[in-house]
This record gives C-alpha cells, sequence and structure tokens, in this order.
C-alpha cells in the first residue's frame, strides 16, 4: 500500500436486479446503457440506408416484404418517394443523434473517464442515470413517429391530440432531412406527407434529446476539473479525457441553441406562431390566413432556422468526432508501445477545433441566401479548421514513427479511423471554399464527405474502443478472429461506398432524390450507384459478424486479466471487471504522464500511470525529441 | 504496491512542461481535491462550477431566442410599446439582487436574524415580480400584442415567460436556503453554508441581469 | 497483418485516384462566364488535397509496414514524445496551405456575388413552388407587372399572382421553362410561394436556394446556346426528385422576338424551341 493512497470507506454496490442493472446510477451501467441504445438505434439506421440504396439503385422494384410492414408507403411493395425520404430524414437523425451522440460520449465518456481520472463515480450520479433514460425517451418518441406516420389506425389515434398531429401519410417518419429547415417543417400537413405528426414527434425527440445531453454535459465537466484523484494534472490526463471533456463543453454550449430553436419550430407548428414562417405563404393551393388549416403567418425568417440548426449542427459534428479521436490517440499509442507523438500539440489541437468549431457553421448555408459578406469570412474560417485537424493527423503519424506495432482489432480500427478521417477530411476543403460549394452544396459530394469523416470515422472509433475497451468492461475478450474480418470487410467495404460518391456529386446528382431517372446528365451515373449499392449490401451484412461478436463474446469470449493490452492508463489498474466503486475503496495516485511506453531502462516496455517505481525521468528531456 | 525509499522522480514525464498541474517534487495535487477522500462529502467547488456551467447554458439558449429579434423579417404591425408594468419589475428585480447580497453580508457577519430578513424580502421580491410580470402580459395583449402575431412580439412574451421559469427555480433555491436557515438555527456559519449562498446568489445575480 | 494492411490501403488509395482521373465521370461542360475559373479552382482544389491525401495514406501505409511488431522482446519501440521544431514546421505549413485555398477559394465568389447585376442584364423573375418552375417575363415594356401573393390562384393558373389590373402586367409572360440571352448578363429575382427550394443547373455551375419571405437577387451570364436540365436542389418535399424545368439560352434575337410576344405565343414558342434544342450529350 503505497504511503500516498488514501482509505475511505467503500460504496456498498446495490444487489436488486433493478437498482444493479436498470435504474443503475453506477457510471459503468450506465455507460454499457448508452452502448447498446446506439447499438439498438444503429441497427435501424442500418436498415434504412439498405432500403434507401435499394430504392436508388433499383426504382420501382417490388420488394414483397415490404408491401407486408408498410402498406401505405410501399403500396405494392414499391417504394414511394414520400417513404424514401423519410426513411432519409429518419436514417440521419438516428444516425447522428442516437448513434453518435451517445455510444462515443454518454457511452465509453461515462464508463472510462471516471475510471481514467481516478474518481469513484461522477460527480452527480443520479443526474447521470437521468441524462441517460431521458435520451432513451428521445430515442422511444423517434421510434414512434415510425408507427404513427406509417399506421394509418395509429395515426388517426394521435389526432386526438390535435390536428397537427395526425399521421398516417404512409411514411416512416417526418420528411425534412435530419435538418428539418423550416418551412416545410413548420407548416404542418398541408405541406404534404409526413408533415403531420411525425414532425412533432421529430421535434419533440430532439428537444429531449437536448436536455438528455445538457444533463450528460453538465455531470463530464463538473467530473473532470473537480474529481481528479491525487497526481492526475491535466497535463497527464488521457487523451481520450481532453476529448470526452472538450465535447462535453461544445455539447454544452450548443444543445441549448438546437433546443430553443426547436421549442420555436414545435411552437409554429402547434401554437400558431411565426418565428420560421413568413407572410403571403401559399401552400398546397391555400394562402396563409385564408383557411382554418393554414392560419395567418408574418414576420418569420426561414433562414433563422438554419442559423440555430446549424450554430448546434456544425459543433454537433465535432462532438460525433472528438471522442473517436481521443480513443484513437489512446488505441494507437497504447498497440505502437509508443508515448503519443506531441501530446501538448494534440490538447492544442483538440481545443482548436472545438473553438473554431463555433465559428463555422456559416459553411453549410453559402447559398441560403445569407449576407456574402458573412460568407467569405465562414471560408477562410472553415479553411483554417484544417489545419488543428492536419496537426492531429501528423501526429497520429508521428506516434507510429518508430513504434513496434500490435495489429490487434482495436489496432486496426484506430489505423482505420486515420486513414478515413484524412479521406473524409480534405473534402472539407473543396466544401469549405464558398466558390466551390455554389457547385457542391446539396449534391453527393457532401453525402461522401460527411459519411467517410462521419458516418465512418468516427464509427471506426468506437469500433476500436469497443474491441480495445471490452476486456475491460465485461472481462472477456471479443473474439479477434471474427473481429478480423469484420474488420477488413467494413475498411473495403466503406471505401468502396462512399468513394463513388464523390464522383456523383462531381458530376452533380443533387442529395434526398428518390429517384435519379427523371434527369438525362446522371444516367451515365447508373453503374456507380449499382456499384455502391452492392457494396452497401456487403458492408451491412458484415456487421452481422459484430453483433455476433459482441454477445457471444459477453457470455463465451475467452477471459481477460486485469490488463490484458500491458497498457498504462489506470482503468487498467483496477480489477476487471471494476467494482462498483472502481478501485476498491483506495484511489490510486498518479505519478507519470499517459503515455509512457518504451521507457529506456525499466523492466517493462510499459510504465503504468500509478507506478510508484519506475523512474522516467532519465532520457527524456521536455517535448524534445530522443532516438 | 509496496513503500519504497527510493525517491519519486516524475519531472517532466508525459507531455512535459509544467502546464497546470504541478510537477516535481510531489506527487499530489492537481489545484483540485480529487484524491482527497476526506473531503469527497462536502466539495464546494463541485456546486460552483456546476452553477456556472448551467448559467452557460441557460445564456446560450436566451441568445438563441434572441436570434429572432434579429432576423424576423418584416415591420412589426404593431410595435410593442413596453408596458409600465414592466419597468416596475425591472425594478423590483434589482431590488431583490440588492436585499439578496444584504443577506450575504449578514450572514458573514455571523447576524442570522438578519440573514433570514434579508432572504425572505428577496424572496417577496421575486414573488411580486413575477406577479407583475403577468400583469405586464394582460397590458400587452390588451394593447394587441398577441403572443400568436409577429415573432417579435412572441418572442417577448417567450423570453418573459421563460424568464419567468428560470426565476420560479430560482425562488426555489432561495427558499431552499430559507429552509437551511430555520433548520440550522444559529449554526449556519460555515462552509457549506457560504457554498450554497454563493451558489444560488450567482444564480440570483444572473436571473436579474 | 501490417504487410497486409498497408497494400490493401496503397491498393484503395490507387483505385480512389484512378477513378477520379478517368475522366469517365466529370463535371458536364461549362457554359457561364465564371464556371472556367470555378473549374480551375476546383481543381488546383483537388490537386492539393489529392497529394495530402495520397500522401498521408502511403505515409500511413509505410509506418504499419515498417514498424509492425516482429516479435523480438528485446527490442522496443523509439521512446520520443515529440518534437517542437515539426509541430511547429507542419503547422506552419498546413496553415499556409489551406488559408492560401481558402483565400483563392473566394475569387469566383466575390466576382458573383459582391456586386448587383451590371446595367443592361436580362431579368427574369423566378417562383418556385411545391413541385414547379415558375418563370416571369417583363415583357416589352421591360417592367414587371405587380404581383401580390393575395392574387395567387393555381386553378386559375396565376401561379405568381401577377395583378391583371396593373397596365405593366398587360405584356408580361410566365413560362414553365427559363429562357434567357446567351453572352448577356441574367439577373433572377428569386422566390419562393411555400417552402425553400434551390436553382440548380449543373452546367453553370451555380446554385441559389429560393427562400419564402425573400426575394434573392443573383446574376451570371451564359456564354453558350443550348438547352439544359435545371433542376432543385433543396428538400422541398414528396416530389422534390421530379422538381424539373429547362434551361433554354438563346441567341438574342429570338429573346428580342419572344418578348415581343404575348403570353399564348410567348409560351407556345417556348414549348418549339425546347422542342428543338437537344440536351447535351453527356
Ligand atoms: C464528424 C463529422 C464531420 C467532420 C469532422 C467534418 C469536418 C469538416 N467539414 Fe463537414 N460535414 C459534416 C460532418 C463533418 N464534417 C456533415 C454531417 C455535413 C453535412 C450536413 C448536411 O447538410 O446534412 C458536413 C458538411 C460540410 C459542409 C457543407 C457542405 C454543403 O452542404 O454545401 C462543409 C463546407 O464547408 C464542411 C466542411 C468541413 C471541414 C472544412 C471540416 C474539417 O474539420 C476537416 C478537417 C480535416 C482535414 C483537413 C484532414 C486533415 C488531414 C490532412 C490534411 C492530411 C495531411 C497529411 C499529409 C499531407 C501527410 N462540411
Ligand atoms: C453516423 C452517421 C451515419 C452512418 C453510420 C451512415 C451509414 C450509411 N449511410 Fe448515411 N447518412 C447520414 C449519416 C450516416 N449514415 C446522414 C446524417 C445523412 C443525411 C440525411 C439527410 O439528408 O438529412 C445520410 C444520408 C445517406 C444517404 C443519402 C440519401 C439521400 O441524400 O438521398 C445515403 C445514400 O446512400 C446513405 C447511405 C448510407 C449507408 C449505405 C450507410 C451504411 O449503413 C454504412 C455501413 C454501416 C456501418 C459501417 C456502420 C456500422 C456501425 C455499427 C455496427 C455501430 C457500432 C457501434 C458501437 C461500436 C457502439 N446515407
Ligand atoms: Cu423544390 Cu426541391
Ligand atoms: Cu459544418
Amino acid at each position: 500500500m503505497s504511503a500516498e493512497t488514501h482509505e475511505v470507506h467503500r460504496h456498498p454496490a446495490p444487489t436488486g436486479f433493478i437498482r444493479k442493472y436498470i435504474f443503475s446510477i453506477d457510471h459503468k451501467v450506465i455507460g454499457i446503457q448508452y452502448i447498446m441504445l446506439a447499438l439498438a438505434a444503429v441497427l435501424v439506421g442500418m436498415i434504412m440506408s439498405l432500403l434507401m440504396r435499394l430504392n436508388l439503385s433499383w426504382p420501382g422494384t417490388s420488394w414483397p416484404i415490404l408491401e407486408t410492414l408498410f402498406p401505405t408507403g410501399a403500396p405494392g411493395g414499391v417504394m414511394t418517394p414520400e417513404f424514401y425520404l423519410s426513411l432519409v430524414t429518419m436514417h440521419g437523425t438516428i444516425m447522428v443523434f442516437f448513434v453518435l451522440t451517445t455510444a462515443p460520449q454518454g457511452g465509453f465518456g461515462n464508463y472510462f473517464l471516471p475510471i481514467q481520472i481516478g474518481a469513484e463515480d461522477m460527480a452527480f450520479p443520479y443526474l447521470n442515470m437521468l441524462s441517460f433514460w431521458v435520451t432513451l425517451v428521445g430515442f422511444i418518441v423517434i421510434l414512434l413517429a415510425i408507427v404513427v406516420e406509417g399506421n394509418a389506425s395509429l395515426g388517426q389515434a394521435f389526432a386526438a391530440l390535435g390536428p397537427s398531429f395526425t399521421g398516417g401519410s404512409g411514411t416512416v417518419g417526418p420528411i425534412g432531412g435530419w435538418t428539418g429547415y423550416a418551412p416545410l417543417s413548420a407548416l404542418g400537413k398541408i405541406a404534404g406527407p409526413g408533415q403531420g405528426a411525425g414532425m412533432n414527434l421529430w421535434v419533440i425527440s430532439i428537444a429531449i434529446f437536448c436536455v438528455g445531453s445538457l444533463l450528460g454535459a453538465l455531470n463530464f465537466i463538473t467530473t473532470l476539473l473537480n474529481m481528479r484523484t491525487k497526481g492526475m494534472s491535466l497535463m497527464r490526463m488521457p487523451l481520450t479525457c481532453w476529448a470526452w471533456f472538450t465535447t462535453a463543453v461544445l455539447a454544452l454550449l450548443s444543445f441549448p441553441v438546437l433546443l430553443g430553436g426547436g421549442i420555436l419550430l414545435l411552437l409554429d407548428r402547434i401554437a400558431g406562431t411565426s418565428f420560421f414562417i413568413p407572410s403571403g405563404l401559399y401552400v398546397s393551393g391555400l394562402l396563409s390566413g385564408s383557411n382554418p388549416n393554414f392560419p395567418l403567418h408574418t414576420g418569420g425568417s426561414p433562414i433563422l432556422w438554419q442559423h440555430l440548426f446549424w450554430f448546434f449542427g456544425h459543433p454537433e459534428v465535432y462532438i460525433a468526432i472528438l471522442p473517436g479521436m481521443g480513443a484513437t490517440s489512446h488505441i494507437l499509442s497504447t498497440f505502437a508501445r509508443k508515448p503519443v507523438f506531441g501530446y501538448r500539440a494534440m490538447v492544442f489541437a483538440i481545443f482548436a477545433i472545438g473553438l473554431l468549431g463555433f465559428f463555422v457553421w456559416g459553411h453549410h448555408m453559402f447559398i441560403s441566401g445569407m449576407s456574402p459578406y458573412s460568407a467569405i469570412a465562414f471560408s477562410v474560417l472553415t479553411l483554417s479548421i484544417g489545419v488543428p485537424s492536419a496537426v492531429k493527423t501528423f501526429n497520429w503519424l508521428g506516434t507510429l514513427w518508430g513504434a513496434r506495432i500490435r495489429f490487434t482489432t482495436a489496432m486496426l480500427f484506430a489505423l482505420g479511423f486515420v486513414s478515413l478521417f484524412v479521406a473524409g477530411g480534405i473534402t472539407g476543403l473543396i466544401l469549405g471554399q464558398s466558390s466551390l460549394d455554389l457547385a457542391m452544396h446539396d449534391t453527393y459530394i457532401v453525402t461522401a464527405h460527411f459519411h467517410l469523416v462521419m458516418g465512418v470515422a468516427s464509427i471506426f472509433g468506437m469500433f476500436a474502443a469497443l474491441y480495445f475497451w471490452f476486456p475491460k468492461m465485461f472481462g472477456r475478450f471479443m473474439n479477434e478472429g471474427l473481429g478480423r474480418i469484420h474488420f477488413w470487410l467494413t475498411f473495403i467495404g466503406v471505401y468502396t461506398i462512399f468513394v463513388p460518391m464523390h464522383i456523383m456529386g462531381i458530376v452533380g446528382m443533387p442529395r434526398r432524390y428518390a429517384s435519379f431517372t427523371e434527369y438525362r446528365f446522371l444516367d451515365s451515373l447508373h453503374p456507380l450507384v449499382v456499384l455502391v449499392t452492392v457494396a452497401a449490401i456487403i458492408t451491412i451484412s458484415a456487421q452481422l459478424l459484430f453483433y455476433f461478436n459482441v454477445f457471444w463474446s459477453i457470455f463465451k469470449g475467452k477471459k481477460a486479466g486485469d490488463n490484458p493490452w500491458e497498457a498504462t492508463t489506470l482503468e487498467w489498474t483496477t480489477t476487471t471487471p471494476p467494482p462498483h466503486d472502481n478501485f476498491a475503496g483506495v484511489l490510486p495516485t498518479v505519478y507519470h504522464g499517459p503515455y509512457e511506453f518504451a521507457v529506456p531502462g525499466a523492466p517493462n516496455d510499459y510504465v503504468m500511470q500509478n507506478d510508484a517505481e519506475a523512474d522516467v525521468s532519465s532520457g527524456n528531456g521536455h517535448n524534445g525529441h530522443k532516438h | 504496491m509496496v513503500t519504497s525509499t527510493k525517491k519519486v522522480t516524475s519531472k517532466g514525464i508525459g507531455s512535459g512542461g509544467g502546464f497546470p498541474g504541478p510537477n516535481g517534487k510531489k506527487p499530489g495535487g492537481n489545484g483540485f481535491h480529487g484524491g482527497d477522500r476526506s473531503k469527497r462529502k462536502f466539495s464546494p467547488a463541485t456546486y460552483r462550477i456546476t452553477m456556472w456551467v448551467v448559467l452557460a447554458a441557460v445564456l446560450m439558449m436566451f441568445a438563441a431566442l434572441s436570434g429572432v429579434y434579429v432576423m424576423s423579417t418584416e415591420e412589426q404591425r404593431q410595435p410593442i410599446a413596453m408596458p409600465a408594468m414592466f419597468f416596475v419589475s425591472t425594478g423590483l428585480i434589482l431590488v431583490s439582487s440588492g436585499t439578496f447580497h444584504k443577506a450575504g453580508r449578514s450572514l458573514q457577519q455571523n447576524r442570522p436574524r438578519a440573514y433570514l430578513r434579508w432572504l425572505l424580502a428577496t424572496l417577496g421580491l421575486g414573488v411580486a415580480f413575477l406577479g407583475s410580470q403577468l400583469v405586464g402580459w394582460r397590458e400587452l395583449a390588451r394593447a394587441g400584442v398577441y403572443f400568436t402575431g409577429h415573432p417579435r412580439s412572441t418572442s417577448f412574451y417567450l423570453v418573459t415567460a421563460l424568464h419567468g421559469a428560470h426565476l420560479v427555480g430560482g425562488i426555489g433555491l432561495v427558499l431552499y436556503l430559507v429552509i437551511r436557515r430555520l433548520r440550522l438555527g444559529w449554526l449556519l456559519h460555515g462552509e457549506k453554508n457560504s457554498t450554497w449562498h454563493s451558489v444560488v446568489g450567482l444564480y440570483w445575480h444572473t436571473m436579474d441581469g | 497483418m501490417g504487410r497486409v494492411l498497408a497494400v490493401i490501403i496503397w491498393i484503395i488509395t490507387l483505385l480512389s485516384v484512378l477513378l477520379f482521373v478517368s475522366g469517365k465521370w466529370w463535371f458536364p461542360a461549362a457554359i457561364s462566364e465564371h464556371a472556367p475559373a470555378l473549374d480551375r479552382q476546383f481543381l488546383i482544389t483537388i490537386v492539393v488535397v489529392g497529394i495530402s491525401f495520397t500522401a498521408a495514406q502511403i505515409g500511413l501505409g509505410w509506418m504499419v509496414w515498417k514498424y509492425r511488431d516482429t516479435g523480438s522482446k528485446s527490442d522496443r519501440a523509439t521512446y520520443s514524445h515529440g518534437s517542437n521544431r515539426l509541430e511547429v514546421l507542419w503547422t506552419v505549413i498546413t496553415a499556409v496551405v489551406f488559408i492560401t485555398l481558402g483565400v483563392m477559394g473566394q475569387s469566383v465568389w466575390a466576382s458573383l456575388r459582391l456586386h448587383d447585376a451590371p446595367a443592361g442584364s436580362y431579368t427574369v423573375e423566378v417562383v418556385a413552388q411545391q413541385f414547379q418552375w415558375n418563370f416571369h417575363y417583363a415583357g416589352k415594356d421591360n417592367k414587371f407587372g405587380r404581383t401580390d401573393p393575395q392574387l395567387i390562384d393555381d386553378s386559375a393558373l396565376n401561379f405568381v399572382g401577377l395583378d391583371a389590373q396593373d397596365p405593366a402586367a398587360a405584356d408580361d409572360s410566365v413560362t414553365a421553362a427559363l429562357v434567357i440571352p446567351v453572352n448577356r448578363p441574367v439577373e433572377l429575382r428569386l422566390r419562393s410561394k411555400d417552402v425553400i427550394h434551390n436553382f440548380w443547373v449543373p452546367q453553370l455551375r451555380f446554385k441559389q436556394d429560393l427562400v419564402p419571405g425573400m426575394e434573392i437577387k443573383v446574376h451570371f451570364t451564359a456564354n453558350k446556346v443550348g438547352k439544359y436540365e435545371l433542376a432543385c436542389a433543396e428538400l422541398c418535399g414528396q416530389l422534390h426528385f421530379k422538381m424539373k424545368s429547362y434551361m433554354l439560352v438563346l441567341p438574342e434575337a429570338d429573346i428580342q422576338a419572344l418578348q415581343a410576344m404575348p403570353q399564348e405565343q410567348f409560351q407556345a414558342r417556348v414549348a418549339e424551341l425546347l422542342n428543338q434544342h437537344q440536351l447535351p450529350s453527356y
């Protein structure tokens, strides 16, 4: 027992099943709950993307199973345009909110941030539980949108809530894209199918989600600032902690804006206000104010919604990727058996990305009708955000240089992250130029950009994190053989899906088109469209291996010890899985930086953060390199 | 781990350099007191940080709503003539800031009676403020500024309503201080109470701003 | 494993680059004055980012090839926490490259958006609605008749709400296809009746949202006679994918002739011209 550690009384672990696994206030259980939520949500999102691809490459084909499931949305098994568009909307919404804003932060962050800083739990355990359950309610509400719009009798039942709640338009949710641009999203039923109950539920779900995320962010920030264990100075924190912390700050400052916007949108829809609806609209043969179904509106600004949405939306995309960056740095260093290259630069880069992220939202709105001068300011700032991103990339490569790489599945996914992040990030430099956006906006090159960087790089960060931390969380390894097959198929698969989409965008293929058959200039792209679909089918099937691996390994995987990867940070100093209060009553004391691998003269090639014996001062100047 | 006699050296490790946290001689301390478990039970910093963080979020939301003022289009048919009542409410709330400050002073000087008095005064002013807002709304509506009118009118209602809702929260917090005072009587002096007082004060003063 | 990964990364990089340089799919041939500059800027950018992409992927592959763990126990990784010199170097280099790109990327935008349409531009009012385009021409008096949302009546084919009482409206025409002169600046006044739409002609390299409640003025100059597809590029509801029209770029003489025609004749002539012209071969 080291002299510096402190004895405290142990918190007894709850014993009942409900308190232990369902309404748990243990951050570890809550973390796993978030991950399970993401695994469920991603399944829905993936199935939707599969249907979208089928419709795009073989329009008009009859898929009998769809007829059974959605008699109005897919009459005769053929998807209607409104059915397709609601798929797009729900796919985007579920993926961005319920997958990428849950698992990376609420899941892995929740589980590992307290352990990595040597705390016994989050600052506010009950708040933590609450934020998960609020988020879950948000998810249930958005799933409700599927059935309420998809099922005529349920849709009628919902009409009891008010005329704007009529559903049953045969879609699987609202039509608006994940960005829900007003006034389409604000006008209500008269604007077409999918604008009734589905849209209301969509807005409500997002608003609930905002609340859940805010509670989470509050907890993360307070915990990290105030509950680090002895010796865990800021610059000794693992990069994952820096990433989770910055993400929490971004969430804290951006979600209130979306929440505000969501409330305004909902008021426009159900209370007859006019925040986003100007006067003199003429929709579906009705003039605003001429009919009880379409009340008089004056003075609203459709662009206001875009400002509010993107003020949130751009930081949101970094919320989606920063935890992946953190995990990647962490895992690269561990399996490279080498300290992170330029730790300090990495920390500054995370901060720079977070800070600049608040000043570039206008790059989504170059052609929205906002001032052309502000477009220029947004554009130049956007390009400069590439600098800290490139710095991170260089440091990842620097970490690998001179390494002794161990190719575990987690490492493969982390390497995949680097590759995909570069591939997706660089097209941001194209879209970010106001001139080029004249041609590129709302074409498939945007789709390609954000899928590579978000739809797969961020997801690869999560895959890496799961393969890496699974042994700590469940006491068993995931199967490495299956994991490798999963990696190869997914890595090659996603490149095959998303690289050709750039070409489609250059030719000019617009996004959110239910079919490309109307335009001759798109005809030549058909082979690529089919190629993408085939690749998507294979890639999505490969995910079944992953799901099987997860659930099989929880029960049957190879048993893991306390520190199976020979890693250095605090989560590997405690037992596997960690006890209820993380360190069995004795909080560790930290003596070293987080990534002391290959220290010359040390007995092992890794020095754990709480190792009081080791002397890492020799052979290491400050930031200076020594080789 | 075994206690060793060997001196622990951890100078310049990791990222090197001495950015905030300590390095060198002793391994402990991070500016807060994470590792020090004796204080885990009550940590003033936890509450202070949390309150700052909450306020940041609330301010962002108000900022979002003020976007309506900037962005809404067309002239307002019925420009908002500020009802006199709103000046009264502004006065009330500013005074309440003062009374709350007074309460804090009494607490410092360990005068529980005066503390209670000032708290109750603050509470009364808060409630009066809410009442005056309601009256103000009625005046507005009578002047033809409706909730479903021009976005500027709506957001006027909305911002005041949201502010009111937050003030209700503030009143709850002050009420909590009053209850603490009544429960603890003369034993009020102490870190925990001053923390609570300053945390609530942070909230109250911000809501007045 | 390291070598396999390296080879796969390199193959993916090679195939991706090949797809871009194959030339089988690229922008449709440009027909506007600003387009060549935009295409050049695109080319410069894609070469720069293409080189970064390739360099990063080759570098990554090389690292995993070279520094794979060969299993010898004694052999440790290099102990290094980084190099400040390198950090400064690559920060400065990327900052210079990216910001230069960013500044260059403003020139077409600035030339197109920072000033009003030049005098003598040909002006068309564009009124979008779910899922149809309406183009309103001023006629020979060069004055647009008054429009008012109150007067819109789709069933009476008054799609833009033209006021028949206004004398300036008498010679106006409204068509479903856009007809513009070649080699003369064109000003579009963009409005929408219901939700946001977007005016998108790939050959023009030009996009602009049409926002309800706003009249957005934009301008460009087309420099090649022909018939081009016009698409809606902002999600506007169910039939967004079908909200299609054509843009006819005609010699000045044809435009003058059209402008002198009353509405029925104008529409008939446009229909005729649409039939005469072929789409470019893609
Ligand atoms: C995780 C999510 C994520 C991330 C990280 C990013 C990162 C970036 N994005 Fe992206 N973006 C999205 C998600 C994301 N984006 C989404 C979802 C949309 C669409 C929303 C919608 O409309 O539905 C979008 C759309 C979008 C647009 C709007 C396009 C349009 O609609 O017209 C723009 C425009 O500027 C843009 C720019 C950028 C830029 C400049 C970055 C930069 O941060 C990228 C920085 C990275 C790099 C620059 C790579 C660094 C590496 C190198 C350069 C390697 C160098 C190495 C060597 C040479 C060895 N993005
Ligand atoms: C995270 C975000 C994410 C992800 C993963 C995906 C995944 C996929 N997406 Fe999607 N997509 C979006 C976000 C995402 N997408 C968004 C925001 C839009 C815009 C919507 C809009 O326009 O409004 C969009 C739109 C969009 C379109 C454009 C539709 C249109 O404009 O008409 C298409 C078309 O093909 C498409 C296809 C696909 C395909 C084939 C996949 C594949 O399914 C790829 C294969 C899947 C994986 C490789 C992921 C596997 C992940 C797991 C199994 C999770 C693991 C979990 C843990 C470790 C906890 N997507
Ligand atoms: Cu009009 Cu899309
Ligand atoms: Cu962005």
